[in-house]
């Protein structure tokens, strides 16, 4: 089922297409992954509960007709991305198994903090997106080469902008994270002083 | 397709992600919220743009930046999670508090007040 | 030379030696002496020249116009009439007399540069009230009286009494000179001009809108300068100050500035029966007064301070009815043996080491001790009861004269009740004047018991000064046939009918006295009383500084004694308590405006202190009271800080779009 042929079908608001349906049912996934990714107490189950999340919103992208997008999430968040936080999470020695402690004392601000920001933004969004509808029908969006076309075409500078800024991530995080570099130097350092 | 249903959906999942990032201790539980929050504002913009039928695209070509800069994001954030744990022996933010107003400070402040006012002097 | 410009340098002189006095004194002692004594004596010769050069004829008149004002016009103007030279002869001469004193009398005295600095420079400004024509210009002059004055009073500010009695006097004449300085705006305003001849002649031609307003604005201002009643509280306790300058300021000079300036603004006065009436009154009270009052004073030179109140008073009880002849008359003869009472009261205090009469009645030998001074002192207290053919007697006769003149209803113009007031309160203030005149010398000089400490002979320079006022003091009251040239006025030659009640009146009042003290003798020697400050080899100044700052804790008051065997206690009875107070007016003024300023002081204070730092200490600790509510939010946690950043943005946003819809 492609973004192409969902994006045949006619729109209308209180009569779901076929488009609409699955994107309220993978969306109510996803959501539903989401939340549990930020209230269960097992900490690796949160990383693979964040999968569950980032690949429902990968198949959203799909329902937008966005390929391209689709498949960069698939491969970045859900290949590398969780792939990195698991690593962090075993190399920070996190407990493995329920821990009673993973949420802080202002939990209750937060979820007040939380509903407040979700009660107003929903309330602005339907508000003024009430009568506005996508249209889906017509050539698709965000195929390979549409996307292609575009990040070369235009895009070029920031793209390269970016890989620079890869780089750097790439260079400090390798910095920060060997081990005591500074310190054995500074060993080094008094030992040919001794 | 009805603009509402991804934008309400964003707009949820940021909050959720808020809410993790408010609410969990574990600084990597965090990093995670902080994904989910940026994951939303992806689907807002793929929405928009597709909404828009922008000729240049903006919206995906910021997508796939966001995406980008997250990855870095959360490569130099693990790299201070880890540097930290190391150093600390604990990932939790809520620890991390030395530059708390601790009332220590209170007997130091009349001195520092005088030994300004003798400099001013 | 012109007789302008010799008239132009009478004042420059000592004006330039008291400022080359004041730069040069620190640095070259030696020419302090000269520098004091060589302007005036100068002044002096120059005085004298001007007023031979003028002569008693039309008098001399010379302006320069100052910078423009725009509306009234202010000129440095000179106006040399027969009354104008002969009270700057008058000035200078004094002034002469007093520079030469002070030379021996604060012989080692450290401050004496600026003292005699001082000195001149008040010599010089009154020579300048005395010889203007503009009366800006003698405003000028006035006040730079009035600031001298307050620092020559408090010369002893080492002592409690001289540095009240400094800041008294300024404040009194200060009191009384801003209605005189309102007085002179609305006379040049009326007239148009600061000229006195200008307004002079505005007053003649009834060109003054307002004639009793302008003179009892300028009244003001010559009770202060004069102390006459209510403003002469300021002048008895002046007497802390050297007694030099108690006879330059007190009896010569600044006084007499008051009487001369209404006497120069005569017609003014005249052209209101009310500043007359209230002139005649002002008078009448001060005379009879301040001659209670000297009756009771111990400190001798109090007691020649009220006498001087009183004689003041005859001057403006002449004034009051119109004959400015016979007040300018009484003017000279009160200068001459005025300044020399005092200048002999400073030997007797130097001779006796006390200025406590009631301790100098107990002292034997003090004539013997100080022939000058005695010889001298007695012809100037006889001048001063008037007994004839001495200065004061011809002088008070023209007064006397005068009023009874005006109360026949013979002068035009003047209220006949003013006469008749003048001349009751002059002839009582004879008796009394005598009175207390012949208490002064008895207890001064017939005083019984252990001998006076020999202080040795007083230096040349102050024995001559008191025969050089001797002769004045004398023999000026012959004057009375000449002066009329001079100031065109009608004859001063005593008449037989005030003579005989004046000299009346004078004798009963030593017969009175005489008894009094001849009585009260065997009290005074059966109770010993007073403390003797005796200084051999010091200065003369020195015991005076002392004796002023012991009469309070000595005798229990700064001007009375409980001296049963004093003739004045016996004379005065139950009055005697309220005259040795001067009739309790500084505790009136005191309650009336010492006591209200002191509580609006307070009350300022309070508002200050307790009202204003209030705000001012409340804008500080708010804001740290505040800092230190926000430093408790200072938690070190980031998620505490993220939740309320949050919060707030949420917030924000709401407000915003409510805004943005116009809900």
């Amino acid at each position: 089922m492609t973004g192409h042929t969902l994006a045949a079908q006619a729109p209308g608001f209180l009569s779901p297409s076929g488009v609409e349906v699955a994107f309220l049912l993978v969306g109510i996934v996803t959501l539903g992954a989401a939340l549990i990714t930020v209230t269960t107490r097992q900490l690796v189950h949160a990383a693979l509960w964040l999968v569950v999340a980032l690949g429902g919103l990968a198949v959203e992208y799909l329902l937008l007709t966005a390929e391209f997008i689709a498949w960069v999430q698939v491969l970045i968040y859900v290949g590398s991305v969780v792939v990195l936080l698991l690593f962090g999470l075993m190399l920070t020695k996190a407990p493995i198994g329920r821990s009673p402690d993973a949420d802080s004392g202002n939990r209750w601000a937060a979820l007040t903090v939380a509903v407040a920001a979700a009660a107003a933004l929903v309330w602005v969004v339907v508000d003024a997106f009430r009568t506005t509808w996508i249209d889906l029908r017509g050539s698709p969006q965000g195929t390979t080469k549409v996307t292609g076309d575009i990040l070369f075409r235009h895009w070029v500078l920031p793209f390269e902008a970016l890989s620079v800024l890869l780089l750097a991530a790439l260079v400090g995080a390798i910095v920060l994270s060997r081990k005591g570099q500074g310190e054995r130097r500074g060993e080094s350092g008094e030992g040919e002083q001794h | 397709m009805h603009l509402v249903y991804p934008a309400v959906l964003a707009a949820l999942l940021f909050c959720v992600g808020l809410y993790g990032v408010l609410a969990r201790r574990n600084a990597i539980l965090v990093l995670m919220s902080v994904e989910l929050m940026l994951n939303a504002v992806n689907l807002n913009l793929v929405a928009f743009d597709v909404w828009l039928r922008d000729t240049l695209h903006a919206g995906q070509a910021l997508t796939l930046f966001v995406i980008a800069v997250a990855a870095a994001e959360i490569g130099i954030g693990l790299a201070i999670v880890l540097l930290v744990h190391r150093n600390r022996g604990t990932a939790d933010i809520d620890r991390l508090r030395d530059l708390k107003e601790t009332p220590d400070d209170r007997p130091e402040r009349p001195e520092q007040d005088q030994q300004k006012a003798e400099a001013a002097a | 030379m012109t007789t302008t410009t010799t008239a132009v340098l009478v004042p420059l002189l000592p004006f330039l030696g008291a400022v080359a006095g004041l730069l040069t004194g620190r640095r070259a002692p030696g020419f302090v002496r000269p520098l004091a004594v060589l302007p005036a004596v100068a002044a002096a010769v120059l005085a004298v020249v001007v007023a031979w050069q003028q002569g008693g004829g039309k008098a001399v008149d010379a302006a320069t116009r100052l910078t423009p004002t725009g509306s009234v016009p202010i000129d440095l103007a000179l106006h040399l009439d027969g009354f104008a030279v002969l009270a700057a002869v008058l000035v200078g001469v004094v002034a002469t007399c007093v520079q030469l004193y002070s030379t021996a009398y604060l012989r080692n005295d450290p401050r004496y540069p600026s003292y005699a600095a001082l000195v001149s420079l008040f010599t010089s400004a009154m020579l300048l009230v005395v010889y203007s024509g503009d009366l800006m210009v003698l405003l000028v002059g006035w006040e730079v009286m009035g600031i001298c004055s307050y620092f020559l009073v408090g010369h002893y500010w080492e002592t409690k009494e001289a540095r009240a009695a400094s800041l008294k006097a300024f404040l009194v004449t200060k009191f009384g000179d801003v209605p005189f300085l309102i007085g002179i705006f609305a006379l040049a305003a009326d007239a148009g001009t600061f000229r006195i001849n200008g307004i002079l002649t505005a007053a003649a031609n009834g060109g003054l809108a307002h004639p009793t307003l302008d003179a009892l604005l300028l009244l003001a201002g010559v009770a202060g300068k004069s102390a006459q009643f209510p403003l002469h509280t300021w002048l008895p306790d002046a007497m802390a100050g050297p007694t030099p300058v108690s006879a330059l300021i007190h009896a010569a000079t600044m006084v007499a500035a008051g009487v001369y300036v209404v006497a120069r603004l005569l017609p003014v006065f005249t052209a209101s029966t009310a500043a007359l009436v209230v002139l005649a009154v002002m008078a009448a009270v001060t005379m009879v007064g301040s001659a209670l009052a000297a009756l009771a004073q111990d400190d001798i030179k109090r007691v020649l301070a009220y006498s001087t109140i009183g004689q003041l008073g005859y001057m403006t009880g002449a004034l009051a009815v119109g004959d400015r002849s016979a007040a300018v008359f009484h003017l000279l003869t009160h200068g001459a043996f005025k300044a020399l009472l005092f200048l002999g009261a400073g030997v007797i205090i130097h001779a006796a080491g006390t200025n406590s009469l009631s301790a100098m009645a107990r002292t034997g030998g003090l004539a013997r001790r100080i022939p000058d001074a005695y010889w001298t002192m007695t012809v100037a207290l006889l001048a001063l009861a008037a007994i004839p053919p001495f200065s004061g007697f011809f002088s008070k006769e023209a007064v006397l004269g005068a009023a009874e003149h005006a109360a026949r209803g013979e002068a035009s113009g003047i209220p006949g009740a003013a006469g008749w007031t003048v001349l009751a309160a002059g002839l009582l203030t004879a008796l009394l004047t005598a009175a207390y005149a012949g208490r002064l010398w008895l207890m001064a000089f017939r005083g019984t018991g252990p001998e006076a400490a020999d202080h040795g002979r007083e230096p040349v320079a102050i024995n001559a000064v008191l025969w050089v006022l001797f002769v004045p003091a004398l023999a000026l009251g012959l004057a009375a046939w000449k002066l009329p040239d001079w100031f065109g006025g009608h004859a001063l030659t005593p008449t037989l009918t005030t003579s005989v009640l004046g000299t009346g009146c004078a004798l009963l009042g030593l017969v009175a006295v005489h008894a009094a003290w001849r009585r009260s003798r065997a009290v005074t020697a059966a109770v010993p009383m007073g403390a003797v400050a005796a200084d051999p080899d010091a200065a003369p100044y020195v015991s005076e500084t002392e004796t002023i700052a012991t009469h309070e804790q000595a005798y229990g008051s700064i001007a009375g004694a409980q001296d049963p065997g004093d003739p004045g206690r016996l004379l005065l009875g139950p009055l005697h308590r309220h005259a040795a107070t001067g009739f309790h007016l500084d505790v009136v003024y005191s309650a009336l405006f010492v006591r209200p300023t002191r509580a609006a002081a307070r009350l300022a204070q309070f508002l200050d202190r307790e009202v204003v730092e209030t705000y001012v200490r409340g804008a500080a600790s708010a804001p740290g009271l505040l800092g230190a509510a926000v430093r408790r939010a200072q938690t070190g946690n980031v998620q505490t800080y993220l939740g309320a950043l949050f919060a707030g943005s949420v917030v924000l946003a709401v407000a915003a779009v409510l805004v943005a819809t116009g809900a």
